[in-house]
């Protein structure tokens, strides 16, 4: 169609530099494609790491009184298993990896508003990601306290040696990753708009993506400065979480999860985003209600720092009702969004792809993760299972409904757009369903586990416990997820080995990012198509069925 | 238009259920919970069930939608389906819906969370819990019986009397721990530098095995504590066998 | 720039309102200074965004019909490779170590940051002097 942009948009680098090759390109590229993809090879590897981890640990758990790993070990697995995931893969792979590679492309832009800190972000997740593997080379291992790392277990006194030091330094490091990156997406989306991408024109992965960043610098300052008072606690002789020293224990959770439970969301909302990318185009319809969802993101945001304490009513020292009530009021927006998707499909044609497989089953492993969530809101239900395999079980269902199946979704979606070749239809089918069906097997019966009375984190259980045979499904269940995920490495080798070429429009999408080559040039777009509705391509592609009538205005005739 | 008329009438439903199940809750299944071996892990133990009923409802209705939708709209041609950019009515509906959902869980939280956490200013009994890395202490103040871990698999225990309000004072000597009784449907931190207050009146006799909720270091694994709930007169006999032994 | 500063302020007077009524009921501390510098962090930005939307052009990008010769010529420049951001990144890794192995990572750590920094910056200032001349060149 027409293209109303000359080629002189894309402005590339000022001097004259002879483009260098291999290594050191890889290493001083400051290209967003380069580095989301060099966040994606890296925390999808981490995600690997940390699900040899889980397998390990699920292995323990499969005989009561289990030997395959000794205490101590089984301790700094589950610590560096949760880490991982939610330091080093879920945030990076969402906001480092997608939202750095994606953004841009979304909103016409021809790279991120500060690419030299967004290759310095890329550099302080990785080493910092290497730092905290670098923990189980030490003579007294890795951090041992869990991901919460709650005081003062995690302080000197019990938790000495380099090992927790290292998990600290290795926070710190990808915790200034994250703000950086945070900054980047902001001022991107605010200031590198393409003409005529108004605010409410922006698709609705962009929108996550910005409220995303929003939290992120609300959130990841709290961490950094708690992480400051616990180095000072271990080796400067402070306080801060000491008893003994007139410091309080119970600060060190409310830093924490101020910063944790937004965090849960700065992990959940991109997956969301990715959610409302891929249903109304494998739907063929728009979103349905584009402003309530954008609105719904919006709430998600202001009452997420509300809610931190709902970690905390077994403390006893909360005040129960408001955080409950708020905890509960967080599910409305949620709903929202559950609906929302329901109503795209509804009356549309619907694509049964890869992609749509993930993010429809996606949608119902969120709902369960969602109402056991309403469930722990409620303090007196939290106070019976809390700490318990149904906490365990309710936030595994949340967190790979997001990550796993709407980040595949992702993945699955726009891999032609990122590598210019397709992923093959039937492994990727296989590998939902055995991931999917090892997700039930694995987490259901983790729930009655924990009403039956078993507490998370512990490395041993009694035969009489009666424990045993929903342990040993669950474990089952964790090796069926592990061929699961293997089905997707072998997509991405047979991809590799045997490449088909991607158009440059695939799925016939609907957003800017499909109006560009697969993959996009240097600076992404040689022109642009005109942007009059929230879905530029489509008007595009389907001029009949557009959402906004083409304006005739003068000018239009001589841009050709 | 129908179909709406269909949700409200469900919403409605799940209110008068949840309602329900907190009244009389004998007939309706346990979904798996223990029943609460206490006054105040009981009406948790209600409340759970009326979150259950609810859940089954709200999610049956997602599912039911999302199935059928699945089913139904499944692609049959090339045709372009009409682009529906939203309804504000039904955006509307299906805000307030959930508004009114959890408007109700708060009410029946609060009341119960009250029950849960009321302390009796006169109890029967009274016990210092005090968790330490990795074991616990239970004494009992008025009768000067302490009973304690003594190294591995030498666990301590916790008796007491059926039918009789004990209020517990729980507190931590060095990390955070978790003060854990699945059939009494309850747990509490026990925090350094906190003290916590709570009471059971457990209903039925039993035994079984409490636990460390909370990670508390290495063998958090193995910090655990028998529970003897016993008549009075065992009650009775049990501090003076060991009054005596002390 | 109007939305993008409404947004800010939302979020911001949403945590203020969060504040006054946690703080009231509770009076603890610790979550409420953290929301107080969480609706600072809302309002501030969002003020000086709403301050700045009434004092510029309005911009392209907020324009609903955008006519085609608005959206031709230069967007900004965009460096494609430097070393500096990678130096950098490893200067603070190794100052980061020395956290927990001893104060000679740092000596090492601050000698890749420092030399990061000075190069990085005549780098750059290298490029907005050939970025200015390329803007003569492109207006001529």
């Amino acid at each position: 169609m027409t293209s109303v942009l000359s080629d002189e948009k894309t402005t590339s680098n000022v001097e004259a530099q002879r483009p260098p090759g291999g290594f050191y390109r890889w290493i001083t590229s400051v290209d967003h494609k380069v580095i989301g993809k060099n966040y994606m090879y890296t925390a999808l590897t981490f995600m690997f790491i940390a699900g040899a981890m889980a397998l390990l640990i699920r292995t323990q758990l499969f005989n009561p009184n289990g030997h395959v790993v000794g205490q101590q070990t089984y301790n700094e697995l589950f610590t560096i298993h949760g880490s991982i995931m939610l330091y080093l893969f879920a945030g990076p792979f969402a906001f480092g990896g997608f939202a750095n590679y994606i953004v841009p492309l979304q909103i016409g832009a021809p790279d991120m508003a500060f690419p030299r800190l967004n290759n310095l972000s890329y550099w302080l997740f990785l080493t910092g990601g290497t730092t905290m593997l670098l923990g189980f080379f030490t003579a007294s291992g890795a951090a041992a306290f869990g991901w919460v790392a709650y005081a003062p277990l995690s302080s000197n006194p019990y938790s000495p040696g380099p090992g927790p030091d290292l998990w600290i330094v290795s926070i710190a490091l990808v915790g200034f990753s994250g703000i950086f990156t945070g900054v980047n997406l902001v001022t991107t989306i605010f200031y590198l708009r393409a003409p005529g991408l108004t605010m409410f024109r922006m698709p609705l992965f962009t929108w996550s993506m910005l409220v995303t960043g929003i939290l992120i610098l609300v959130a990841f300052p709290v961490l950094t400065a708690a992480l400051v008072m616990l180095y000072a606690d271990r080796h400067f002789g402070a306080h801060f979480f000491s008893v003994q020293g007139g410091g309080v224990p119970v600060m060190w959770q409310n830093l924490f999860w101020f910063f944790g439970h937004p965090e849960v969301y700065i992990l959940a909302l991109p997956f969301f985003g990715i959610i409302s990318e891929v249903v109304p185009v494998f739907a063929k319809k728009p979103i349905f209600g584009y402003r309530g969802m954008v609105f719904a993101t919006l709430a998600i945001a202001g009452l997420s720092t509300g809610v931190w304490a709902h970690h905390m009513f077994t403390t006893g020292t909360v005040l129960l009702p408001f955080f409950s009530a708020l905890s509960l009021l967080i599910a409305v927006p949620t709903g929202i969004k559950v609906f929302t998707w329901i109503a795209t499909i509804w009356g549309g044609q619907i694509r049964f792809s890869v992609p749509m497989l993930f993010a429809m089953g996606f949608i119902p492993a969120f709902v369960m993760g969602g109402i056991t969530g309403v469930m722990l809101a409620s303090p007196p239900i939290d106070f019976y299972t809390h700490d318990t395999y149904f906490v365990v079980a309710h936030f595994h269902q949340v967190l790979i409904a997001t990550t796993i199946f709407a980040g595949f979704a992702g993945i699955y979606y726009w891999y032609p757009k990122i590598t210019g070749r397709m992923l093959r239809e039937r492994v990727g089918r296989w590998n939902f369903w055995v991931t999917y069906l090892g997700f039930w097997v694995t987490f259901m019966p983790q729930y009655l586990l924990g009403l039956r009375g078993m507490p998370r984190r512990i490395a041993v259980y009694s035969a009489t416990d009666g424990f045993t045979f929903l342990n040993r499904v669950s474990t089952v269940g964790a090796y069926v997820m592990a061929i699961g995920m293997a089905l997707f490495l072998v997509n991405v080798v047979w991809s590799w080995r045997r490449p088909v070429a991607a158009e440059a429009n695939p799925w016939d999408g609907a957003t800017l990012e499909w109006a560009t080559s697969s993959p996009p040039p240097a600076h992404n777009f040689h022109s642009l198509p005109p942007i009059r509705s929230a879905r530029p391509v489509w008007d595009v592609n389907h001029p009949e069925h557009a959402d906004a009538a083409p304006v005739i205005a003068g000018g239009d005739e001589s841009a050709d | 238009m129908s179909r709406k008329i269909l949700l409200s009438r469900g919403i409605r439903g799940v209110a008068v259920l949840v309602a329900g199940a907190v009244l009389a809750s004998c007939k309706i299944p346990s979904f798996g919970a223990f029943h609460g071996n206490t006054v105040q892990g009981n009406s948790t133990y209600h409340l759970w069930q009326g979150f259950f009923i609810a859940s089954i409802f709200v999610g049956g209705i997602t599912f039911l939608l999302l199935g059928y939708a699945l089913i139904r709209f499944r692609r049959h041609g090339d045709a372009i389906p009409k682009q529906v950019h939203g309804n504000t009515k039904l955006e509307v509906f299906y805000t307030v819906i959930p508004v009114l959902i959890v408007a109700v869980l708060f009410v029946f939280t609060v009341r119960v969370e009250n029950k849960v956490d009321a302390v009796s200013r006169n109890p029967n009994l009274r016990v210092d819990v005090t968790a330490f890395q990795w074991g616990w202490k239970f004494y009992y103040p008025s009768y000067r019986v302490a009973t304690i871990t003594q190294g591995v698999d030498a666990y301590p225990t916790l008796e007491l009397p059926v039918g009789e309000t004990a209020t517990f004072q729980l507190v931590s000597n060095d990390v955070v721990h978790g003060f854990y009784l699945p059939q009494f449907d309850f747990s509490r931190y026990a925090l350094p530098g906190v003290t916590n207050y709570f009471d059971f009146t457990p209903q039925h006799t039993a035994s079984f095995v409490g636990r460390c909720s909370q990670l508390c270091g290495l063998y958090h694994a193995e910090m655990l504590f028998y529970v003897h709930v016993v008549t009075p007169a065992q009650f009775a006999s049990w501090i003076d066998t060991h009054q005596k032994a002390r | 720039m109007r939305t993008e500063s409404r947004i800010y302020l939302g979020v911001g007077s949403f945590f203020l309102l969060i504040l006054i009524v946690y703080f009231l009921w509770s009076k603890e501390s610790t979550g409420s200074v953290l929301l107080l510098a969480s609706a600072g962090l809302g309002i501030l930005p969002g003020l000086y965004m709403g301050w700045w939307s009434r004092r510029m052009k309005p911009r392209l990008e907020d324009a609903e019909v955008v006519e085609p010769r608005d959206i031709s010529g230069i967007v900004g420049t965009f460096p494609e490779n430097t070393i500096f951001p990678f130096t950098l990144g490893i200067g603070a890794w190794l100052t980061g170590l020395a956290f927990v192995f001893g104060g000679w990572f740092a000596v090492i750590g601050m000698g890749f940051v420092i030399s990061a920094a000075f190069a990085a910056t005549i780098e750059s200032k290298r490029s907005s002097l050939a970025e200015a001349a390329n803007r003569r060149g492109a207006e001529d």
